[in-house]
């Protein structure tokens, strides 16, 4: 019997982006998500006989863009070949891909979310065409085929098996999408398909020399999907060796619903390709030129502005990480700065806290939420001010957002104003003693930590406007006087 | 003055037309009986539909004038005719219309072109007999149990019997010019990226080009002016300015330098077309040229090459004829069965031949040994040609080593069948242009043709060559009794 023993895991992630430019890749046709079934299509993009394929510059430009950000070299000859395969989905039976010339190469990604620099290669970066989408028809026996994604640019990022773990790769996505979204070069929405990934996956004895067999998974659909079936794998894998069971090299479907992977193709039934260059598209010549003043005009990426923030802003790092991962709220938080340059950390709370709390319930972006950093800003101000109490600050936010209105305007019209008169907060004390005899015996017979309970009460009394400071000063004084 | 129009070369019919001598009904009512009384004996030109020409005869009337106006020309069945049955004489394609126009058909029109007819082909313009097409084998008009040379035999049946004032064929190892050469016409093979292959069904993409096929050389020049310039909707198209080709048609060939290749008066070539050819050599010497002998070495392999490249981009092109679209649909069990059953059904067996040949030489483990390799000759080739291309203007061989032969002859011995190709293949593979022009008969009264080859983007040598040839001898003045 084998003694169970520990593992090392290695993991290699293909990520595939949908561009975001205005047509498809190699035609005219729109790339608008959502447009009811085939009528987004033409002769080029449905593979009719005779039509041919045409660069879409704009896509190359995106794509270029990319490879730099990723450091990668970006080659100075570019071509595209035919990978062939039969699917209904794929009109001309082949896909326009790239193979042994991809556009970019030998990159690298740095992850730093845990304050732990790790360097992720990029082994590749290749333009390559969609496919349609295949429904079932849900009577009868027919399959139906959507061809408006047909001919959407896809970008493929092929990592190296630098990956050690599945909470690893939950990052290098995370990461990737985070430059991406910099880059303004795709949404990245996985829910609409514009951001695909599989994932090689082996493990081996903790210090073996070779790698061990590989599987790789495919139909993940969210960042924690990929990470719950790279669990699953890795726990799979690891009962097989303990059973004194070799691992086979073969494809794996993650099944969220049942959140196991099953086969799909071993390696002996996998595809020959037949790979071979497009000669419909004549080979690119990418000039030096080009590569330096697109890469001169990159936007900062999220790792430099991470640094930045940490360094400039002195943000502790696990909060610099959240908000520069997205750019609209990097952006949020650097222009809030500027407005209310005395605590960016507390810029940083509100960000991370309310503000992104506001985003998950609207399903909206930082860019679409409306919320101006002036105004925010200025809020902030309000509270330092004493014009009103934080708590108020919370359901001003919330005001700000759905009216658009500039925080001062709101307080007035809203009668927000802080109350710091002791004579006006002296008949709300009052009545909160008068109706709660029991916390009050409790004060007197020495918990005095009931105070809390009653400041919260004063609290609801005025709608939050008390100042919990004076409160809590007069609750004492008059308790002692019991 | 409308007896006989059908004679005409496409030249003659819009001086006449533009004089006001004749009307575009005159000559499309004359062509029309022609069709009537001989394509039942020929079977050149297919799918010919009458509203169809009613409604290019509307159509032309509306034009203003155009250097073609009112010039009826065959259309090879495997250029894209916008609604109009298009099926590259294959049953796969059965009932296909496409949904736009090749561009050479926007051209024509444009010019005044109307369209007579879809010339029939070898299918897939697999073939160089026109015996192959699911229509049924065209015959040759100066003895109907010949075979017409293909696989643009139809267009030069068509045009050799007066069925049509001019052709476009297409020419991916000889398509044009052996079929021209076989029937007694003129027939050339534009420079690859001179004419747009947008619309043209793909067979081989980096050997095809649409050409033309004409009764003599100046409306050879004619045509190749209304289809030739850049395309972006093609991107092997190439951005060269198009001159203008009828000031090539010159009677002037003094002190041009013209190679003869030894390796194309080898043994194997037909004795009456050996003399023809030299004979043809001897009168272009009379006419000032200086005539040498040189060696293109590496012809031998010219074959065998092009039989690895051109099924090997003909199985990936031909793979999107699958029965989920368009076409012939066979419905089977499964979807494996339906594409199955459907290529089953709807490709002859040259077609599959040349599928699985080229599925073959493209597999996983025979590329390198296969295609690569032949992609290493193409480029040996082409070394060869710009050698001697540096101290010539152009080149003189036999367009075809024999000249027709029987129907059935051939067509179950396919090696014999692909060396009629021998001496226009390697034109295909270094992307030159060629032209056939009849140089002489056979005792049997079939025609010879004499192929003029050139730099790329040299297409005024070829003219001006041909040209003076033509007006020196008497060989195309001769017509089939049909």
């Amino acid at each position: 019997m084998t003694p169970a023993g520990k593992y090392e895991t290695t993991i290699g992630l293909e990520v595939h982006v949908q561009l975001a430019t205005q047509s498809k890749i190699f035609c005219g046709c729109s790339t608008r998500f959502g447009s009811s079934p085939n009528s987004q299509a033409c002769p080029v993009c449905l593979g009719f006989p005779g039509a041919l394929p045409v660069m879409n510059k704009e896509a190359l430009g995106f794509a270029i863009k990319v490879g730099v950000a990723l450091g990668c070299e970006i080659a100075g000859r570019m071509k595209f070949d035919r990978k062939h395969y039969y699917y209904p989905d794929l009109p001309k039976n082949f896909q326009i891909s790239q193979y042994d010339l991809p556009l970019a190469a030998e990159g690298s990604l740095e992850l730093f979310g845990d304050g732990q620099r790790r360097v992720i290669r990029i082994k590749r970066v290749h333009l390559e065409e969609d496919a349609g989408k295949l429904i079932h028809a849900e009577k009868g026996d027919a399959s139906l085929v959507d061809f408006n994604r047909s001919g959407m640019p896809l970008l493929e990022v092929v990592s190296e098996p630098d990956i050690t773990s599945p909470e690893e790769a939950y990052e290098y996505l995370t990461e990737v999408k985070s430059i991406l979204r910099y880059l303004d070069v795709s949404d990245c929405n996985m829910e609409e398909g514009s951001l695909r990934c599989d994932a090689n996956i082996s493990i081996r004895k903790t210090g073996a020399k070779s790698l061990g067999v590989k599987t790789e998974l495919k139909n993940m659909n969210t960042f924690r999907g990929v990470k719950i079936a790279l669990q699953y794998e890795i726990d799979r894998q690891k009962a097989v060796l303990e059973e004194g069971g070799k691992i086979i090299q073969e494809t794996r479907l993650w099944n969220e619903a049942k959140a196991r992977t099953f086969l799909m193709r071993t390696k002996e039934e996998a595809f020959d390709y037949r790979y071979f260059p497009e000669p419909d598209l004549v080979p690119f010549l990418i000039d030096r030129e080009t590569v330096e003043s697109i890469k001169a005009s990159l936007p900062e990426l999220p790792q430099k502005r991470y640094e930045r923030f940490v360094e400039n802003y002195k943000l502790q790092p696990a909060l610099a990480s959240i908000i520069v991962n997205e750019r609209d709220l990097a952006d949020f938080f650097e222009e809030s700065a500027k407005g209310y340059p005395r605590n960016v950390q507390l810029i940083a709370n509100w960000i991370t806290g309310d503000i992104q709390g506001e985003l998950n319930k609207r399903k909206l972006s930082m860019a679409s939420l409306g919320l101006k950093p002036e105004a925010f800003a200025d809020m902030l101000k309000l509270i330092d001010e004493g014009v009103i109490t934080g708590k108020i600050a919370k359901g001003l936010l919330v005001d700000m957002i759905e009216t658009g209105s500039m925080p001062r305007e709101l307080v007035k019209s809203l009668g927000l104003s802080q109350i710091t008169d002791k004579g006006a907060l002296e008949a709300v004390m009052e009545k909160v003693i008068k109706n709660n005899p029991k916390p009050v015996e409790d004060y007197k017979n020495g918990k005095t930590n009931v105070i809390t309970f009653l400041v919260g009460q004063v609290m609801r009394e005025t709608k939050g406007k008390a100042n919990p400071k004076i409160i809590n000063e007069m609750l004492r004084e008059r308790m002692g006087k019991l | 003055m409308a007896e006989g129009l059908y004679k005409l070369t496409a030249c003659k019919i819009r001086d006449l037309i533009e004089k006001k001598e004749i009307s575009v009904d005159d000559v499309v009512g004359a062509l029309t009986e022609r069709i009537q009384k001989t394509d039942k004996k020929l079977n050149a030109l297919i799918s010919l539909e009458k509203a169809d020409l009613k409604s290019e005869v509307e159509r032309v009337k509306q034009n203003k004038g155009g250097a073609l106006y009112g010039v009826p020309v065959a259309i090879k069945d495997n250029i894209c005719v916008d609604g109009r049955l298009t099926t590259c004489a294959s049953n796969i394609l059965e009932g296909f219309r496409p949904p736009y126009n090749a561009t050479v058909i926007d051209k024509l029109r444009e010019k005044g072109a109307l369209i007579c007819g879809r010339a029939n082909m070898d299918e897939f313009a697999f073939g160089s007999s026109c015996e192959t097409s699911c229509y049924g084998p065209t015959r040759n008009p100066w003895d109907t149990d010949m075979i017409p040379g293909g696989s643009s035999g139809g267009s030069a049946s068509s045009v050799a019997a007066d069925e049509a004032i001019a052709a476009l064929g297409s020419d991916t190892g000889g398509s044009i010019r052996q079929p021209a050469a076989l029937c007694g016409v003129v027939g050339m093979k534009p420079t690859y990226g001179r004419v747009s292959r947008y619309g043209l069904i793909a067979f081989a993409s980096s050997l095809d080009q649409i050409g033309p096929i004409t009764k003599d050389v100046s409306d050879c020049a004619l045509l190749l002016n209304a289809i030739s310039g850049y395309d972006p909707k093609d991107s092997t198209s190439v951005d060269i300015a198009v001159p203008d080709y009828t000031k090539s048609l010159k009677n002037d060939i003094k002190g041009m330098r013209i190679a003869i290749p030894k390796e194309y008066f080898v043994k194997g070539i037909d004795k009456e077309v050996k003399a023809a050819v030299l004979n043809g050599i001897k009168t272009l010497e009379s006419l000032g040229a200086k005539c040498d002998e040189v060696s293109l070495p590496h012809t031998e392999y010219a074959v065998s090459t092009y039989y690895i490249i051109a099924p090997a981009e003909a199985s990936s092109n031909l793979a999107r004829f699958d029965g989920v679209q368009y076409g012939l649909r066979k419905k089977g069990k499964s979807l494996i069965d339906m594409y199955k059953d459907t290529r089953a059904k709807g490709f002859g067996s040259e077609a599959k031949r040349r599928v699985i040949l080229g599925t073959y030489v493209l597999s996983s483990g025979y590329y390198d040994a296969y295609y690569l390799k032949a992609l290493k000759v193409r480029t040996k080739l082409k070394e060869d040609f710009d050698k001697v291309f540096k101290d010539f203007a152009c080149i003189v061989t036999p367009t075809s080593p024999t000249p027709a032969f029987k129907i059935g002859e051939r067509i179950d011995d396919p090696l014999s069948m692909y060396l009629s190709d021998i001496f226009t293949i390697p034109a295909n593979l270094t992307g030159i242009p060629g032209i056939s022009i009849p140089c002489g008969f056979t005792k049997k009264n079939l025609p010879i043709g004499l192929q003029i080859l050139a730099k790329p983007f040299n297409e005024e040598t070829l003219i001006r060559t041909a040209y003076t040839f033509e007006e020196n001898t008497d060989f195309h003045k001769r017509k089939p009794d049909i």
